[in-house]
């Protein structure tokens, strides 16, 4: 009896023990990365494990979306804004031991501006003419013209540091400068992350992070209630959050993201190349009802491709509010009154597969026809956004400040107006906040006058996670899953 | 004894009379969207309750069923409508090269797994119902050719075959005038079953997004998308559940129950 008692006693005492230390999560997200070069694909499942984890550039986004120093300390600007001068942190390592010193600063931002680069987002660094290292920890980058958004270009996934000791496994071996160093990739289940000893700044609370891929919504459901994961970053199933949020284990935080989602219209495909028409399909939409019925009421509506968590936000709703009579009256003006058929190709997110339903039912009001095709993420790819093969699809641009797209002729949704391109040329060109911002709401106004996709809704991003888990981002300023900051109350 | 081929028999019934009343006349427009009432539970005016888009369930299931039943339909056609002719043919020259080719065919189609072909079909030539129908359907072939050939084999021996070929009717008149009929029975029960796998393998279809494309109703495509919402509100997903089950049970007790009646040994045996 005295051994059994002892014996429990013991028990209990490492168990609790071993829950006062807990150091590890294991964190499921829905898409598992490709490869893990951020600097070369434009998955955004690659920055969802490595930005800020492994990979750090020389400045990076915080939580709240701002801009703050990453792997330089400071920088100075030159009078004429041609001229950055980045001071770099000291005794920054690579995961291998090597030294992260200007040279490698140099490596990175030519390597993605290069000629043959592979960058996802090679127009980020499309100003810089010419990055050198005036020492060990100091980068001259100058500028062909001035750039105002250079500071937030660096700060993406696609612009973090690399070295050229390690840059030929990165893809399967990512070597970076963050606190957590790469462990273990078992494809189609789980990617490992450990502290990483020589981190420059300060340690994470966290000493090892497993990231799970669960892309199925009932198997997320199932697997965050047994309590399997700790964690799961962007909850697929919007239609679950109430019971987790009922339910005293989990906590549940619903952020915004960069993600503007739209039904794009291909705009040199006709009808849709007539204004009336892509007015009419705007004034054909429900925004709320898309809201309610696809995501469950997450999500702040939207009327032109900017997210309204931005101070340079213009609230256009009113523009293009829902009104079937005029959308009716439109079509009759663009001599369709009996109405058109055209296709409506959905992605497998169910913001796009649910709101497709919905917004084919509204369509069919106003005599719009839609045959509807599900497609797969590469399918997608293929036949929608390289193919230009399609008359009207849903999809979330989740990028930040991407209304440059709407400057790209040969983008999928085909817009070619010669005042944005020039519109967008010169906001590039301004440095001037004020002026910046000005310019911002012009082109915001500009797309939404022009009605060149419908604008639905900005896509929520919610969490849920153990209610014991402290410090996880809230909000998606980039894609990412920083584990930084991330720690077990108690 | 019959108590099987009724039960059977009724709840075919149900099914094809919902699917074809359903041309006619649905309780609500089936694809009617109502945000403001969706995940309804059953009640008054939607006798089944209404789905996340607050579409009427009932009139889903009716349409549904439409789409289920046609597919399998055309599914066993084709299956029958080529598979009855490559057995007889095989069966007048059993033993020679045409026999071999064909069931040699068959044994080709029949070495692989119907429904990862069918997603095969449907992953190359793009989801839809009409390339699901395609897809059921040729695996229907051998199933046919080799049940026809089989029955058709022992007829071959029979005397009055022999007398009508000493009579000098072709073999190809004899096939259709006295093959095919004494092998009737066998294709309705196998035909039974056949059509009651279709059921099944359009709604696994339809269930990984290979089947009809929405908004055409389809029991599989229903489920998928009510099973996120399975706490939420569970008649979502048990109704079309439990259509298909219903369904299948019924034509498989039809199907039984049709092979006891048709076979005359069965007849005569008393239970």
């Amino acid at each position: 009896m005295k051994r059994w008692i002892l014996g429990t006693t013991a028990a209990l005492a490492l168990a609790t023990s071993a829950q006062a230390q807990q150091s590890d999560i294991t964190i499921a997200l829905q898409l598992e990365p490709p490869h893990l070069d951020p600097t070369s694909a434009a998955a955004g499942a690659i920055d969802s494990v490595l930005y800020a984890n492994v990979f750090e550039g020389l400045t990076r986004f915080a939580p709240d979306g701002s801009v703050v120093p990453g792997l330089a300390r400071d920088w100075d600007i030159s009078a004429d804004g041609l001229t950055y001068t980045f001071h770099l942190h000291s005794g920054v390592s690579f995961h291998d031991g090597t030294a992260m010193d200007a040279d490698d600063v140099k490596f990175s931002l030519d390597r993605a501006r290069a000629e043959d680069s592979t960058n996802a987002q090679k127009a980020l660094f499309a100003d810089i003419a010419e990055v050198t290292a005036a020492d060990p920890e100091t980068v001259v980058v100058t500028l062909g013209q001035p750039n105002g958004a250079l500071l937030f270009n660096l700060a993406w996934g696609d612009a973090v540091i690399v070295a050229p000791e390690s840059i030929a496994d990165i893809k399967s071996t990512p070597i970076g400068t963050g606190p957590f160093r790469f462990a273990d990739w078992r494809q189609g289940d789980q990617i490992t992350l450990t502290q990483f000893d020589g981190y420059w700044g300060t340690k994470p609370a966290l000493t090892q992070a497993t990231f799970k891929f669960i892309s199925d919504p009932t198997a997320a459901f199932a697997a965050m209630m047994a309590q399997d994961i700790d964690a799961f970053a962007g909850f697929p199933a919007p239609e679950n959050l109430p019971q987790f949020e009922a339910d005293p284990r989990f906590q549940v935080l619903v952020g915004s993201t960069e993600g503007e989602t739209i039904l794009a219209m291909n705009n040199k495909q006709p009808p849709f190349d007539d204004v009336r028409v892509r007015e009419a399909v705007a004034h054909a939409i429900n925004r709320q009802d898309v809201i309610d019925g696809a995501m469950f009421g997450l999500g702040t509506p939207i009327g032109t491709h900017f997210a309204p968590h931005n101070p340079d936000y213009l609230d256009l709703t009113g523009q293009s509010q829902y009104d079937p009579e005029l959308s009716r009256a439109l079509l009759n003006e663009a001599g369709l009154a009996d109405g058109f058929t055209t296709t409506l190709k959905l992605p497998p997110p169910s913001y796009a597969r649910r709101g497709g339903e919905i917004i084919a039912a509204q369509l069919r009001d106003v005599g719009i026809e839609t045959e509807i095709t599900n497609l797969e993420w590469a399918q997608w790819l293929e036949e929608v956004f390289r193919g230009h093969d399609f008359g009207l699809t849903i999809v979330s641009h989740t990028e930040p400040m991407d209304l440059n797209i709407y400057a790209r002729p040969d983008y999928y949704f085909q817009y070619d107006n010669p005042a944005f391109q020039t519109l967008m040329t010169k906001l590039n060109a301004t440095t001037d906040d004020a002026a910046r911002s000005e310019l911002l709401r012009q082109a915001e106004q500009m797309i939404a006058d022009d009605y060149v996709n419908g604008y639905l809704f900005q896509l929520a991003f919610p969490t849920v996670a153990d209610a014991r888990l402290r410090g996880l981002w809230l909000n998606q300023p980039t894609q990412a899953t920083d584990l930084t900051g991330v720690s077990w109350a108690e | 004894m019959k108590l099987s081929l009724m039960l059977g028999a009724m709840l075919t019934a149900l099914f094809l009379g919902a699917a074809l009343l359903s041309f006619l006349w649905t309780p609500a427009e089936v694809t009617g969207v109502n945000i403001a009432a969706r995940l309804r539970v059953p009640d008054g005016t939607n006798l089944l309750g209404t789905d996340h888009f607050g579409r009427d369930i009932l009139s889903m299931i009716m349409v549904g069923a439409r789409t289920s039943i046609s597919v399998a339909v055309i599914a066993v056609g084709i299956g029958m409508g080529l598979g009855v002719p490559l057995g007889l043919a095989a069966a007048a020259r059993a033993g020679g090269w045409l026999d071999e080719l064909i069931m040699r065919g068959n044994d080709l189609v029949f070495a692989f797994p119907s429904l990862v072909i069918a997603i095969l079909i449907t992953a190359v030539f793009g989801p839809g119902a009409v390339n699901a129908i395609i897809a059921i359907g040729i695996f229907n072939i051998p199933v046919f050719a080799r049940l026809t050939r089989s029955g058709a084999l022992s007829l071959w021996q029979r005397d009055f075959i022999l007398a009508a070929r000493v009579a000098g009717k072709s073999r190809i008149r004899i096939s259709a005038e006295h093959i095919l009929p004494n092998v009737t029975n066998l294709l309705i029960v196998q035909g039974t079953i056949q059509f009651s796998l279709g059921i099944l393998a359009e709604a696994g279809l339809s269930y990984v997004g290979l089947g009809a494309q929405p908004p055409t109703p389809s029991w599989g495509r229903m489920l998928a998308e009510a099973q996120t919402m399975v706490a939420l509100a569970p008649h979502v997903a048990v109704i079309p559940g439990m259509a298909i089950v219903l369904m299948v049970l019924g034509l498989n007790l039809l199907g039984d129950g049709l092979r006891d009646a048709l076979d005359p040994r069965m007849r005569q045996r008393p239970t």
